[in-house]
């Protein structure tokens, strides 16, 4: 029945190795981004023509690319771009979509039909292309492209939120809150919003990796970051082209970067769901 | 009519469906009134609306000779406190996230009550009802049913209220945590001189608690 009369050794969460790898690729690849300019800095506009498409090997890790670029150099910068503005943007996203969906909910009628009538609107567009005429409106920039993936990402993550609240707000427990005194502020603050944030957080840390593949989708249709800097997306983009002469490494590694990073987020953001939902706490004897 | 918590003419539709039709219910300062009734007659329906948490769809609630002019949040807190409910399923009841002396202690801070202070009652309302310090410190899916269903009996009693609804409060709970239960809503009754609401199926519970047994039919109207 309780957890607390479970053996220390019971209580311990059992050792998964997917998530330790996932926590090994997220700490090692966040590190060597926070390292990567003290260590091994990178000239964004240098380029070698002598050392042009070379295949990976101890001197070039990953190769170079069709401007003699060390791709592994520049992979480590670009996942650096590319990690900042999903977070960023995830954050923008949750803000405006936690923000719509909390209102909606908590004033019901007119204000929450009219709020969910603009996100019906909005879903029905191409976010994509929403997000390229952002762009296109603010010209291709950091904030530009975080403000086009956070002003198209936020729609789900409002719908969640309402939903959360709407489902919460009939629960028995609400009710003896609303009896015993509470006020509107105190009920939504103490008893509905702390049930959200879980999810919320959970759906920001999942809309991290879409928000990094969103960024890379733009970078390699042209409309990202300037090609010069080096971001994931603009490598994939980049090396593409290399493809066809056989130099298959520019684009495999940023690829792979991407991937792994992605997955390991999502890995660990389900981890951290169940973490705080006191419930499946119990079931796992956290 | 003072002195009472008084249904008058209550009708509750759930869609098409009506399950309450004009119904009248009073329950008097100091006196156990027992409800029962085949179930989805609509008893647990009635205790909410006479707890103020649901608006019928036609007729009105006085407290002590008072019309309340609605539900839930358009009540002042003072009013709403006055009557308390308790819940069939107490982990339904009680915010998974808060320990059992927080989920006491809530009503007394949602309404101001100095942290030292909700927190030294709710002390002595668990002692009344029966939980150990070392319950207070966990959260509900660390306690059993009976656990956590006198945590809300004391929650319900924090504030004193003129009024208990007791809808289906005992049914999931072994015979003597009930009867424990069922003494210290007694004595509170006693000592406050409180109207109480039984609302349960059980037969032998409600011949030996309530002072007077309203019979309420599907979609009917109660009889004494």
């Amino acid at each position: 029945m309780t957890d607390l009369a479970l053996p220390a050794r019971l209580r311990r969460p059992a050792f998964r190795p997917g998530i330790a790898l996932a926590s090994v690729v997220l700490v090692g690849a966040v590190a060597a981004c926070l390292a990567a300019p003290l260590l091994w800095p990178l000239d964004e506009s240098a380029v070698d023509l002598a050392r042009i498409r070379l295949a990976p090997s101890w001197e070039h890790l990953a190769g170079t690319d069709d401007l003699g670029r060390d791709v592994a150099h520049r992979s480590l910068y670009g996942l650096r771009v590319s990690l900042l503005v999903g977070a960023v943007a995830a954050v923008v996203a949750a803000v405006v979509g936690g923000l719509v969906g909390t209102v909606a909910a908590t004033c019901g009628g007119r204000v929450d039909r009219a709020l969910m009538r603009v996100v019906d609107t909005i879903a029905a567009l191409p976010h994509l292309l929403l997000g390229i005429f952002i762009v296109a409106m603010l010209r291709p920039s950091l904030g530009a492209v975080v403000l086009s993936i956070g002003l198209t990402h936020w729609l789900s993550t409002a719908r969640i939120v309402r939903a959360e609240l709407l489902s919460l707000r009939t629960r028995p427990f609400v009710d003896a809150a609303v009896a015993g005194g509470a006020s509107r502020a105190r009920v939504l603050t103490r008893h509905l919003l702390p049930h959200v944030l879980p999810r919320l957080a959970l759906a920001t840390t999942l809309m991290v990796p879409h928000a990094v593949w969103h960024e890379t989708a733009l970078s390699f249709l042209g409309l990202g970051l300037p090609p010069h800097l080096a971001s994931l997306g603009n490598m994939i983009n980049d090396g593409q082209r290399s493809l066809l002469t056989g130099a298959w490494w520019a684009s495999l590694v940023p690829g792979l970067l991407l991937v792994a990073v992605t997955l390991a987020l999502a890995a660990l953001a389900g981890r951290w769901r169940d973490r705080l939902d006191p419930r499946v706490r119990a079931e796992l004897h956290l | 009519m003072t002195g009472a918590l008084v249904a008058h003419q209550i009708t509750v539709r759930y869609d098409r469906q009506r399950v309450l039709d004009r119904v009248d219910l009073r329950i008097a300062a100091g006196e156990t009134v027992g409800l029962r009734g085949p179930s989805g007659s609509g008893k647990s329906t009635l205790a909410r609306v006479l707890a103020l948490l649901r608006a019928p769809d036609s007729g009105h609630v006085t407290l002590d000779g008072q019309r309340l002019p609605g539900v839930r949040h358009r009540l002042p807190a003072a009013v709403r406190t006055r009557v308390a409910i308790l819940f069939q399923s107490p982990r339904a009841a009680t915010d998974p996230r808060l320990s059992l002396a927080d989920v006491i202690a809530e009503p007394l801070r949602a309404t101001g009550t100095p942290r030292e202070r909700a927190r030294a009652r709710a002390s002595e309302l668990a002692d009344l009802v029966g939980l150990t310090p070392d319950l207070l410190a966990r959260r509900p899916h660390a306690v059993s049913d009976g656990q956590l269903q006198r945590a809300c009996l004391a929650r319900a009693l924090v504030h004193r209220p003129a009024y208990l609804l007791c809808d289906e409060a005992t049914a999931m709970l072994d015979a003597s945590t009930q009867a424990h239960l069922a003494a210290v809503v007694t004595d509170y009754q006693r000592r406050h001189g409180a109207g109480v609401l039984l609302v349960t199926h059980d037969a032998s519970l409600m011949a030996r608690w309530a002072t007077r047994v309203v019979e309420l039919p599907a979609g009917g109207r109660p009889t004494d």
